[in-house]
């Protein structure tokens, strides 16, 4: 299989010479291409601060992490926002669409900002409204939709540009249980039409959806285990033994 | 001590981000201090005593001002702290939640005013001293006087009352504060920046509509104050293109608010380019909720615009005007043979000896006076005036009379008309250096320089109207009025004199003798000494109740009073429209950095999804540019007519001055309102860079 990320040996320290702080210490790992791969860690395990580095929206410390066989550590400037805009999709748990502008309009400045035609601009965000279901709300402003519809819309924005990677911090945290599952599911169609997810959280019932879930513990790999033939419900009964395993802080983790 | 520490450390941190705020308190401040001090340079000035009497007049006027720019300020300020508070509704909210009474921020803010109102004065007051030191050259030069040692000045009385103004001000605003504090809630302050705003679209058509009307309204409001000029006469007359136009304004706004995006959005190639869907969509959602201080501002940079070009002009024109219109040092003149019109004499309080003994020249009066101002003439010349109450406007105009009357019912249509020989009249302008002219001996002409007063007779002649004169018949020889003037003034305001044939005038009706000529010396300490001399002729002279003596207009005195009046209005305009345009420039400008933090988290996001910072400083700078030009290029086209208006208002010291004073206000507005432009621009772009 085809490798779209590589993650090699990095670490990522905070704070100064005096107090030390490793959010990652010496991680590696690979995504291949089409995979739904979820991160899962307690509160401060460093999972964020992986998706940042992977993001490039914050720096490791050492190692390199290759999207293709693009080095994206050594990135700078516009290149970064270049890649960043060509390469990724983002998806945060506080959505981050902008609040002026409608669902269409939000959808439509991931490709404006890439210099994409207004008619080919309206081909796309037909095609995957139509995926997401949101269809009815493209005219809506965000403080018009459910949270649901919101994350659906941010997702719509995620894909619209057809980048290599998606990138999911939390999706689910500020959703409701109906409208995670509706996302998940959603998720998994898009998954099976070939995009790559990668996803972080903490919640056991959100990373079920996955295909294959890496726990991360103190910045390090803790376990890896793949869904492989086994139902949704088995998969999150595996996850949670793991979480068990970990100590069963992961909060709220059902 | 603990509040104490908290507010120093609060100005630290926004020190930064309202460098602008700071900057305005700062500059007016420093503003207010250099016109009220403007008296104190003059005093080692050498100027005469009717100069002093000018400067204290302007003081008195000055100070006048002074108040309503204190109000201006203090809306000012009050706004400011509304936002500043606005802003920082969370960090008050946490200090709610931990225990702190609301008695104790206010007593934070109460601190925060004290600080920033004791540093705003104190930098204030330094760079107004510093500023009054330049300030004290320009008045030097514009009244033309010699600075007899460069001495540093300092006026404390223009330190107090601006300590005092501004303390006032800030006690304003700190009563404000605790009054604002102790009305919030605690749940609004903590979710104060999470309150989704609905986005409101205006209905397009009911826009159209509106936007229409407005610019109609708009139209007949220009209309009324440029063609129909002549028609306002009342203070009513004038108020209501005002009003009409202020509305107006305002309704352009609110419905633009509502049009552009929405013809934006029409151009989908346009909108759907770079991020200019997403500054369109930010203008429209602050516009919406700006519409009447954006109406405030543009109507302060009118006022702006028009108050410095005008004040400007009239000092151009007015000394310009001078050397024109005062050509000669001295013109002397004396009423002749009062007796004619015993009675109006008789009512403007001369005694019956006096208009019984006027029928001496100059000359002859001054040597009855025992002064021979001959000696001190180099050369000279001796004119006559005639009247007769059987040639007025009544007679001159003619079969238009009741045309013009119904137009012009204020004008003394009885008054008899001045008539002057020929000859005479081209004495006087061979030694002014103006136009001389002939005519035949069927022919009249008129000089006039007064522009409203050209117009109306221009209607006469025109028409061809004939006057019957001394049993003479006269034709016009110009169908218009010829430039030309008999008294010296620092203004055009010779209404008209009737120019004849020598041979037909009547000595009998000579009404007015003048006495034209210049000085043998030229140094004006000594001009100056003659000058009082012949104005101390009637002190304690009891000759005066029999004989009048001669009325006297002098170049010095002239020019004097010009420079005194042109100052005034210079530094008056000046003053106003400084503080105007800091004043919206600085509403302006924090209007958008408010925003610019509140819009932190949007360009978080742009950055997200993974924008180049090259395009969303354009983006941002597009954003503030749109944001101040639009109620600049109103005010713009405002002011074209403004100044239409004013231009004819100021008609009598002309207007050929115009297109410098325009250059010059253009400078002024570009420098300070662009300079708060770019300001307000660099300090949104380091509020919305991402601080790790």
């Amino acid at each position: 299989m085809e490798k779209i990320l590589k993650v090699d040996k990095i670490e990522k320290y905070y704070g100064s010479r005096s107090s030390l702080t490793k959010a990652i210490d010496n991680l590696s790992f690979k995504v291949e291409k089409g995979e739904f791969l979820c991160l899962m860690g307690a509160s401060g395990s460093g999972k964020t601060t992986l998706l940042n580095c992977i993001s490039t929206i914050d720096k490791v410390t050492s190692g390199h992490i290759l999207v293709e066989e693009l080095d994206i550590t050594k990135l700078k400037g516009n290149e970064l926002n270049k890649f960043r805009r060509k390469e990724l999709g983002f998806i945060f748990q506080d959505f981050n669409l902008l609040d002026t502008l409608t669902a269409y309009e939000n959808i439509a400045l991931a490709l404006s900002i890439q210099s994409v035609s207004p008619s080919i601009i309206e081909q796309k965000i037909k095609k995957v409204a139509e995926e997401l279901d949101i269809k009815d709300i493209l005219n809506k402003y965000p403080y018009q939709m459910s949270g649901g519809q919101k994350q659906r819309v941010a997702s719509a924005r995620a894909i619209v540009t057809d980048p290599k990677l998606i990138l999911a911090d939390e999706p689910t945290g500020s959703l409701d249980s109906k409208s995670a599952k509706m996302l998940l599911e959603k998720f998994n169609y898009l998954d099976e039409h070939g995009a790559t997810i990668l996803m972080v959280t903490h919640d056991a019932f959100t990373a079920s959806y996955a295909r294959r879930v890496i726990f991360i513990k103190d910045g390090k790999i803790f376990k890896e285990i793949r869904k492989g033939e086994c139902s949704r419900k088995e998969f999150f009964d595996k996850i949670i033994d793991v979480v068990t395993l970990l100590g069963g802080n992961l909060n709220d983790a059902l | 001590m603990m509040l104490y520490k908290l507010s120093l450390k609060n100005i630290k941190k926004s020190i930064k981000d309202y460098a602008i705020y700071f900057f305005t308190l700062i500059l007016g401040v420093a503003i207010f201090y250099v016109f009220n001090a403007l008296d104190s340079q003059t005093v080692m000035m050498d100027v005469s005593t009717s100069t002093v009497e000018l400067i204290n007049l302007m003081m008195t006027m000055l100070s006048g001002v002074s108040v309503f720019v204190s109000f201006i300020l203090g809306f000012l300020i009050i706004y400011a702290s509304r936002f500043l508070i606005k802003r920082r509704n969370k960090e008050f909210g946490i200090y709610l939640t931990l225990g702190m009474s609301k008695r104790k921020i206010s007593l934070i803010l109460f601190f925060e005013t004290l600080f920033i109102g004791i540093i705003s004065l104190l930098v204030g007051l330094v760079l107004g001293i510093l500023l009054s030191q330049v300030m004290s050259l320009v008045v030097a030069n514009m009244f033309e006087a010699n600075l007899t040692k460069f001495a540093f000045v300092f006026s404390s009385s223009a330190c107090i009352k601006t300590i005092i103004y501004f303390s006032i001000m800030y006690i304003l605003v700190m009563i404000f504060n605790t009054y604002s504090v102790s009305k919030c809630k605690l749940i609004d302050l903590l979710n104060g920046s999470k309150k989704a705003e609905k986005i409101k679209l205006k209905n397009p058509y009911l826009c159209i509509i509106i936007f229409i009307i407005s610019c109609l309204v708009l139209g007949k409001a220009y209309h009324m104050v440029t063609v129909e000029f002549l028609t306002l006469q009342e203070v009513m007359d004038i108020l209501k293109p005002i009003i009409m136009g202020a509305v107006s304004t305002f309704f352009i706004f609110w419905s633009l608010s509502g049009l552009i995006l929405r013809i934006a959005m029409s151009f989908k190639k346009f909108y759907y380019k770079d991020l200019n869907s997403f500054t369109l969509r930010q203008f429209s959602s602050k516009i919406n909720t700006t519409v009447f201080s954006t109406t405030i501002i543009c109507l302060m940079l009118f006022i702006t615009i028009c108050l410095l070009s005008a004040c400007l002009t009239m000092k151009n024109s007015m000394n310009a005007n001078i050397r024109k219109l005062a050509p000669v040092d001295a013109d002397f003149s004396i009423i002749m043979n009062m007796e004619r019109y015993y009675d109006d004499f008789r009512s403007m309080g001369f005694n019956d000896s006096q208009i019984k003994n006027s029928h001496y020249t100059v000359k002859e009066m001054f040597q009855l006076y025992h002064f021979d101002i001959l000696s001190y003439f180099k050369n000279y010349i001796d004119v006559n005036l005639y009247t007769t109450p059987d040639l007025t406007m009544n007679h001159t105009l003619g079969s238009k009379l009741e045309m013009v009357r119904t137009r012009f019912p204020f004008l003394d249509y009885d008054d008899p008309e001045a008539i002057m020989k020929i000859s005479d009249y081209n004495q006087v302008a061979k030694f002014y250096g103006i136009k001389e002219y002939s005519l035949n001996n069927d022919e009249y002409m008129i000089v006039a320089d007064f522009k409203s007063m050209v117009d109306i007779r221009n209607i006469a002649l025109e028409n061809k109207e004939t006057i019957n004169l001394f049993g003479h018949n006269l034709k016009p020889k110009y169908n218009s009025c010829q430039d030309g003037f008999l008294e010296m003034s620092s203004q055009h305001i010779n209404t008209g004199i009737i120019l004849v044939p020598d041979n037909i005038v009547d000595e009998e009706y000579l009404y007015e003798n003048h006495l034209i000529g210049n000085y043998k010396t030229t140094n004006k300490k000594e001009i100056r000494k003659i000058e009082n001399k012949i104005n101390k002729l009637d002190d304690n002279n009891p000759k005066v109740n029999e004989y009048l003596l001669p009325s006297g207009s002098t170049k010095l005195d002239i020019k004097e009073a010009t420079v005194g009046l042109s100052a005034m209005v210079t530094f008056i305009g000046l003053y106003l429209g400084v503080i105007f345009l800091i004043s919206s420039a600085a509403i302006l400008g924090l209007k958008e950095l408010s925003e610019s933090s509140d819009n932190k988290e949007r360009f978080i996001c742009l950055r997200k999804i993974g924008t180049d910072e090259k395009m969303i400083n354009k983006a941002l700078f597009r954003q503030i540019a749109i944001f101040f030009m639009l109620p600049l290029i109103l005010a713009l086209i405002h002011s074209i007519f403004g100044i239409m208006f004013a231009v004819k208002i100021l008609e009598v010291f002309g207007n050929e001055q115009l297109l410098p004073s325009i250059i010059v206000t253009a400078i002024v507005i570009i420098i300070i309102y662009g300079g708060y432009f770019l300001i307000t621009y660099f300090c949104s772009k380091n509020i919305i860079k991402e601080r790790h």
